[in-house]
């Protein structure tokens, strides 16, 4: 009996040979229990080890093996090959990034952007060891959990049609990671992440697609992230101009 | 908008075409909630017009109600309508997302700010009814 197989549709991209992105199709083997970075790997050791990509951890952890899969920005390693059967299965780099060769995309300008957002705490004065660790009560935990779980797999970026439209803007990881800290009762940063986030490439730059959300394998809710931000920083803007001589947060 | 990024050599930069929108539903439906403005400034545009032929005399008013009797004004208010609800409702569904409210310690449930908003604005259209209808 025949093994059954289905077919992958691969983006290939060769710098210095390729001008542009082609598409080159694969026949694996169709297993129930594969996911689409099995296939992959499956392609690169048994019919074409040139094909490039990447991935770690295989278990929605790392956020290395976003891609898009039939168009939607997805972790490879839990789309499974059963949800897409028969196929084909149209495999492609992350949307709206550089791509540097096959379905591996530049992270340069995600990792600048979110080390402008300053996602760390940040104290006006460190309070020395000696003296123990910020303490913070399971309600002033909750009000920042669920932002806190974003693992940077950018395929927030790839299903936001604002940042492929235009690239400056800050986007949804980021801004969803500089809301986390501010929301933490132990951080004091939020006057130094303010420019950031106010500026013409921060929040007001995102129109409320909203889809970013729904992609986000970790139910992080960007969008809600940056329209709360915008709540907080018209408020805050508002406040200052009301009272000018201590209004603001 | 802002301005490109520098390009690297040797990279693929993609381009995304202005057929965007209808990659995906999402998109399409973001794309209909930002049409709805051009029919709700056409139909605020109208009522403005409404308001100053008031002004002018019975005649006039009647002459124009008449006019917006037609099949092709017909059909723009259906369709106003139906867009100016469809606003309505993603704004609505919008507030859940975007309004944190607190009792005590407690976030309330998004479905319950969103309804919320459903039953401020079947109160607001039933004291309008009751004035328009009963008191005047």
């Amino acid at each position: 009996m025949t093994e059954e197989t289905i077919t992958l549709e691969v983006t290939r991209y060769r710098p210095g040979h390729d001008t542009e992105p082609r598409t080159e199709s694969f026949s694996v083997p169709y297993r129930k229990d594969w996911v689409v970075l099995d296939a992959l790997n499956h392609i690169k050791d048994r019919v074409d080890g040139s094909l490039t990509y990447r991935w770690s951890c295989r278990m929605g952890v790392c956020g290395s093996c976003g891609m898009m899969v039939n168009g939607v920005p997805k972790l490879t390693c839990s789309a499974f090959l059963r949800d897409y059967h028969p196929g084909p299965i149209r495999v492609e780099p992350l949307a709206n990034f550089p791509v540097i060769r096959d379905l591996v995309v530049a992270l340069d300008d995600f990792l600048e952007k979110l080390r402008r957002v300053k996602p760390w705490l940040i104290r006006e004065t460190e309070k020395p060891v000696s003296e123990g660790e910020y303490r913070q009560s399971p309600a002033q935990l909750e009000a920042y959990k669920q932002f806190s779980m974003c693992i940077n797999c950018m395929l927030c970026y790839a299903a936001c049609p604002v940042y492929g439209l235009a690239p400056a803007f800050v986007g949804p990881a980021a801004i969803a990671l500089a809301y986390r800290y501010n929301l933490d009762s132990r951080d004091e940063g939020y006057r130094v992440r303010e420019p950031i986030l106010s500026d013409s490439v921060g929040v007001w730059e995102c129109t409320f697609v909203g889809e970013c959300s729904v992609v986000c394998p970790k139910g992080v809710d960007p969008a809600a992230a940056i329209q709360r931000s915008k709540v907080a920083g018209a408020k805050d803007w508002a406040m200052s101009v009301l009272m000018p001589w201590g209004g603001r947060k | 908008m802002s301005e490109a990024r520098p390009a690297r050599p040797g990279l693929y930069y993609p381009k995304l075409p202005a057929t965007w929108w209808l990659r995906r539903p999402g998109y399409v439906r973001f794309m209909l909630r930002e049409v709805t403005c051009v029919f709700v400034a056409i139909f605020l545009v109208e009522l403005l017009v409404i308001v100053y032929k008031i002004g002018q005399g019975p005649q006039v008013y009647a002459d124009m109600v008449a006019k917006l009797q037609s099949p092709g004004w017909i059909v723009f208010h259906v369709v106003a309508l139906a867009f100016a609800l469809y606003h309505t409702i993603t704004w609505f569904q919008a507030t859940g997302v975007i309004q944190v409210v607190r009792v005590g310690d407690r976030q309330v449930p998004p479905p319950l700010v969103v309804a919320g908003n459903y039953v401020a604005w079947v109160v607001v259209s039933l004291f309008i009814l009751y004035w328009l209808l009963v008191r005047s």
